[in-house]
């Protein structure tokens, strides 16, 4: 192998001095200075014991890990609403659920699933995955990272208490007004939706600044900008994204529709000059970004794998980020064609057809440059393979589905219906659902030391892609059919009997597959074949590490010189040495190319991310009972602010490194 | 076997009926199928051919075995520029299907969008959840509200003007054309082009809150004489009973409950809460399209409505044996 230091990225600074760094290398590699290192940092990074260190804790992969853990159940509980549902639709004039139940399990249904399952998850496996995949010890801001899962944890419970006491949203995920407004839905089901919505944008926004931060300021030394996995990209995309998505429904949900609730506004009352539209516009210019927020991730976890197992470069790696990030520009001008049944202009309608049928280009790319590398190598089916065969089956078909769905014409009739139910299963499941159960099974390792059970894994992938076709595909019939979404019951003169009941047989292959899933994750968490470092023999830095990796990440920073560090260079790979092992240091490098630029202290574990998180629970769900609740919530959020700022300044100290042309021990 | 010919059955039956999108009563939802079916050919033979491009790579050359360490190679470079190749080609095609849609969605989009100069103008107004239905006519005294039934003539387009009294609806008759939703503070339209006579249904299709489920309209398309017939017979007022039970149930009707929410043309009783029900006995259902309009049903309905459409807004109503049967012979005669 050629020297790979000179493929190092062009250096004027004098910060580092690429030439130096293989040099550095052998001094660092005596094994019992290692040892000791290693020990160092993990008595260093490691969380106070007991349950205090449990509250405390800011290591991104613990709270990353209950994040997923938390989204995971949150699956579990709208599958279990979808198969009540199920179980009354399955016949027609079925009274397992009245009206009223009925409302408020499908609402719950679609709000779990897009605001505390699909959103949620996506972004805890950047938050788990994008450090260690761009060699940092650890997240750009650990507390509020805590704070964010915090947040969302609270808006969990709180969606879940109302439900157990009847006070659970039946207006729709979408809540229109007025059916959503104070006039048609008094009582206080509607403000649990509109604060719940509160919580998880505050933990989205927390994690997306996060993800923008830690891949922008903390790669690995020779990390450039066109170095980045294409998993992080998503997620870097995905967090952009977020950014300016959320503050739309925060406007529409807490400023608009719960002042309108709680303090008699009238943004959205007609007889006072409001306007009802207005919340269609704002709603969905943010919920049509949400598909490509929970969707993008999803890409992102496909093309490591399809490497991995086909052993081959992906093919088109530019033209995969620029899709990535036209992808995330497009979101935002589509929101309309959820909208073509309302008297919007026909012109204006027009555009938004052309803008949906565009934005199939650039997802077009990506599985074409897929296809392309698994025809150039050699795959493997591992269960992860089999998923991604899943997608492309499943997938495809929703996206297809939906460039039909962009004619105003077509869509006018199908509107509302089972038809598009079918279509945003197929893209939801197909797309992110089914990608991120081939993510778990490919990183599980990484998380837990252990590999799943392959045998049982392709039960599972198998099940879950013929429960998902049989469950959502009959649906597209019955919205030709004329079945409308969101109704509890019909009758049986409408002939939709047979299809509804194969439909929720689906269903119950789809429950089998996903019991499968959790049996298996159960077990080989426990008693699992021993991974290694890098059981596929994956390339990613998160591969350079131990399974599960160590509280510090990385032993040493790793310094990459190319695309696939472990397939360009081998393990191990060549790394910096500089960051102090006795106490928690993190390397902070520029933007674009990711030269070393200076050592950032890193926080320790503290108790005011969980502080702050109960008052946001003071703040948001007082607020439904008194608008009071607001002032008191922002007093006791400035005193929190107080004390998390004062901890925060006994330790922040910035350290530049490095005098004499390379990283050095400060010691 | 047997399961999947019952499934082809159903989904060939599922071509038809009157509540069906692929089977189309007009010109417009004609032209919306041939989009459909058009769009559907060229979907399905994408989706086999990626799905049969991701088998074929999965499978043709696949390592069977862990052990089996494929080098990690890189594809020379002669391969690359025919992947290269591949893919602008495959894109380019995309965008070309991409454009032939858009062009054939806009010419379809813009015969649909064609406006008569003159037509039969209905009024639909939404409410929860039910439909208020006003046949408008250039002489106000011959203004004719009725409720819960749609009817219009064959062979012409008829302006639909949507209005909701309350929170948003959609007024959807898939045979017909697409739909459109009634907001609050917006007044919007549709044509209705039917050219086939017959009884279709229109549902509301916009989630309303409890008994969205319940809440359909039959659409009743006559030939152009029948229309005219139906017109002049439906804005007579309500018939004066003759017998001496429906005579006793007009009394029950005027005094009870009944005439605080409903209204009969031509008699003192103007709710304007519920449908107006000044031909109740002539429609073919009740609750909004929910039971068959039979004696039984009519009787059941009005005892105890909430146990049929929990939510609905019409109460339950105490009413003795008498009583009852009386109203309900009385109903009977408002043909």
């Amino acid at each position: 192998m050629t020297n790979p230091a000179r493929r190092l990225p062009p250096n004027e600074s004098a910060v580092t001095d690429p030439g130096t760094l293989p040099d550095a290398t052998p001094q660092t590699l005596d094994e019992d200075l290692l040892i000791a290192e290693a020990r160092q940092l993990e008595i260093t990074w490691r969380d106070p014991a007991g349950l205090w260190g449990w509250l405390t804790t800011v290591d991104h992969k613990v709270i990353a890990r209950r994040y997923i853990i938390t989204a995971f159940l949150m699956f579990i509980a709208g599958g279990l609403e979808a198969g009540m549902m199920r179980l009354q639709l399955a016949r027609p004039e079925n009274t397992f659920l009245g009206p009223d139940r009925y409302n408020q399990i499908f609402t719950t249904h679609g709000t779990t699933m897009m605001f505390l399952f699909a959103v949620p998850i996506m972004t805890a496996m950047g938050l788990y995955f994008v450090p260690l995949m761009v060699g940092a010890r650890s997240i750009a801001f650990p507390r509020l990272n805590a704070f964010g899962y915090y947040t969302y944890l609270m808006g969990v419970v709180f969606m879940y208490v109302s439900l157990f006491i009847n006070m659970a949203p039946d207006a729709g995920w979408t809540s229109y007004v007025p059916l959503a407004g104070p006039e048609y839905s008094p009582g206080h089901r509607i403000d649990v939706w509109a604060q719940l919505v509160t919580f998880t944008e505050i933990a989205a926004l927390a994690a997306a600044v996060n993800i923008i931060v830690t891949t922008f300021k903390m790669r690995a030394p020779g990390m450039s900008l066109n170095r980045i996995p294409l998993f992080v990209w998503a997620q870097l995309v995905v967090a952009f994204m977020i950014v300016f998505a959320m503050p739309a429904v925060a406007i529409g949900s807490t400023l608009q529709l719960a002042s309108d609730r709680a303090i008699a506004t009238h943004w959205f009352n007609p007889a006072e000059g409001g306007d009802v539209l207005l919340w269609q516009h704002v709603f969905w210019f943010f919920g049509h970004p949400e598909v490509y927020i929970i969707f993008l991730p999803a890409l992102g976890f496909i093309t490591p794998i399809i490497e991995t197992f086909c052993r081959r470069r992906v093919f088109g790696y530019t033209a995969i980020v620029l899709s990535n990030i036209t992808t995330g520009f497009f979101a935002f001008g589509l929101w309309v064609h959820h909208m073509f049944a309302t008297p919007i202009p026909e012109l204006g309608q027009s555009l938004f057809t052309a803008a949906s049928m565009v934005i199939a280009i650039p997802t077009g790319v990506q599985i074409f440059c897929w296809l392309v590398t698994m025809f150039s190598g050699r795959p493997r089916l591992t269960t992860a393979m089999i998923f991604l065969l899943g997608f492309f089956i499943t997938f495809v078909n929703g996206g297809l589905t939906g460039v039909m769905l962009a004619s105003v014409g077509f869509d006018k009739q199908v509107h509302d219906t089972f038809f598009v139910v079918a279509h945003f299963h197929y893209v939801l499941l197909g797309g992110a659902v089914i990608p991120l159960f081939a993510a778990f099974y490919f990183w599980f390792p990484k998380v837990t030391g252990r590999l799943m059970n392959e045998t049982l894994g392709k039960w599972q992938a198998w099940l879950f892609i013929i429960g998902v076709n049989i469950t959502f595909f009959p649906m597209h019939i019955l919205g030709l059919n004329g079945m409308p979404r969101r109704i509890y019951t019909y009758l049986s003169e409408t002939g939709w009997g047979p299809l509804n009941a194969l439909v929720s047989a689906g269903a119950v292959v789809i429950v089998v597959s996903v019991a499968i899933f959790i049996v298996n994750a159960a077990m080989s968490w426990r008693g699992g074949a021993l991974a290694g470092a890098n059981p596929w023999d994956s390339y990613g830095l998160e591969w350079a590490t131990l399974s599960p990796a160590p509280n510090y990440n990385f032993l040493n920073t790793p310094v990459v010189l190319g695309r696939h560090p472990l397939w360009d260079t081998g393990s191990p790979l060549p790394v910096v040495t500089g960051l102090r092992s006795d106490r928690r240091e993190v390397l902070v490098t520029t933007t674009f190319d990711a030269q070393p630029d200076h050592k950032h202290k890193h926080p320790h574990a503290s108790i005011w991310p969980l502080v702050m998180a109960f008052v946001m629970v003071e703040l948001w769900i007082g607020s439904i009972f008194t608008p009071w609740a607001v002032l008191g919530g922002v007093g006791l959020t400035l005193l929190v602010m107080l004390g998390w700022g004062w901890e925060s300044s006994m330790e922040s100290d910035v350290e530049r490194v490095a005098t004499e042309g390379r990283i050095v021990e400060a010691a | 076997m047997g399961v999947a010919s019952s499934i082809m059955g159903s989904a060939l039956a599922s071509c038809s009926g009157p509540q069906n999108v692929l089977d189309p009563a007009g010109p417009p939802n004609r032209s919306i199928n041939h989009l459909f079916w058009a769009m559907l050919v060229v979907a399905a033979i994408i989706w086999a051919a990626v799905v049969v491009a991701a088998l074929w790579a999965a499978l043709s050359r696949r390592r069977r075995t862990r052990e089996d360490l494929e080098p990690i190679v890189d594809v020379p470079n002669e391969e690359q520029r025919r992947h290269v190749g591949i893919v602008t080609g495959l894109v380019g095609a995309t965008v070309v299907t991409l454009l032939i849609f858009l062009v054939y969605d806009f010419t379809v989009g813009r015969a649909l969008a064609e406006r008569p100069s003159r037509s039969l103008t209905i009024e639909v107004i939404g409410h929860q959840w039910w439909w208020e239905v006003h046949y408008i006519d250039p002489d106000p005294s011959k203004l004719l509200v009725d409720a819960n039934e749609l009817h219009i003539p064959a062979g012409e387009p008829v302006q639909v003007k949507l209005k909701s009294q309350d929170v948003i609806h959609s007024f959807w008759v898939p045979n017909i054309i697409g739909k459109r939703d009634l907001i609050p503070g917006y007044t919007s339209s549709l044509f209705l082009h039917a050219d086939k006579p017959g009884v279709y249904r229109a549902q509301c299709a916009e989630f309303c809150g409890l008994e969205h489920a319940k809440m359909a309209l039959p659409v009743i398309v006559h030939s152009r004489a029948d229309f005219a017939a139906w017109l002049a017979e439906a804005r007579s007022p309500a018939a004066e009973p003759n017998d001496s039970s429906a005579k006793e149930g007009k009394k029950v009707f005027l005094a009870g409950a009944c005439s605080s929410c409903h209204a009969l043309t031509g008699v003192e009783a103007y709710g304007t809460i519920g449908p107006n029900l000044t031909h109740i006995a002539s429609r073919r259902t009740i609750a909004a399209g929910t039971l068959p309009n039979t004696r039984g049903n009519l009787g059941g309905w009005i005892v105890d409505p909430q146990s049929i459409k929990p939510g609905a807004r019409m109460p339950s109503n105490q009413l003795a044996a008498k009583d009852l049967r009386n109203l309900i012979d009385y109903l009977e005669t408002l043909k």
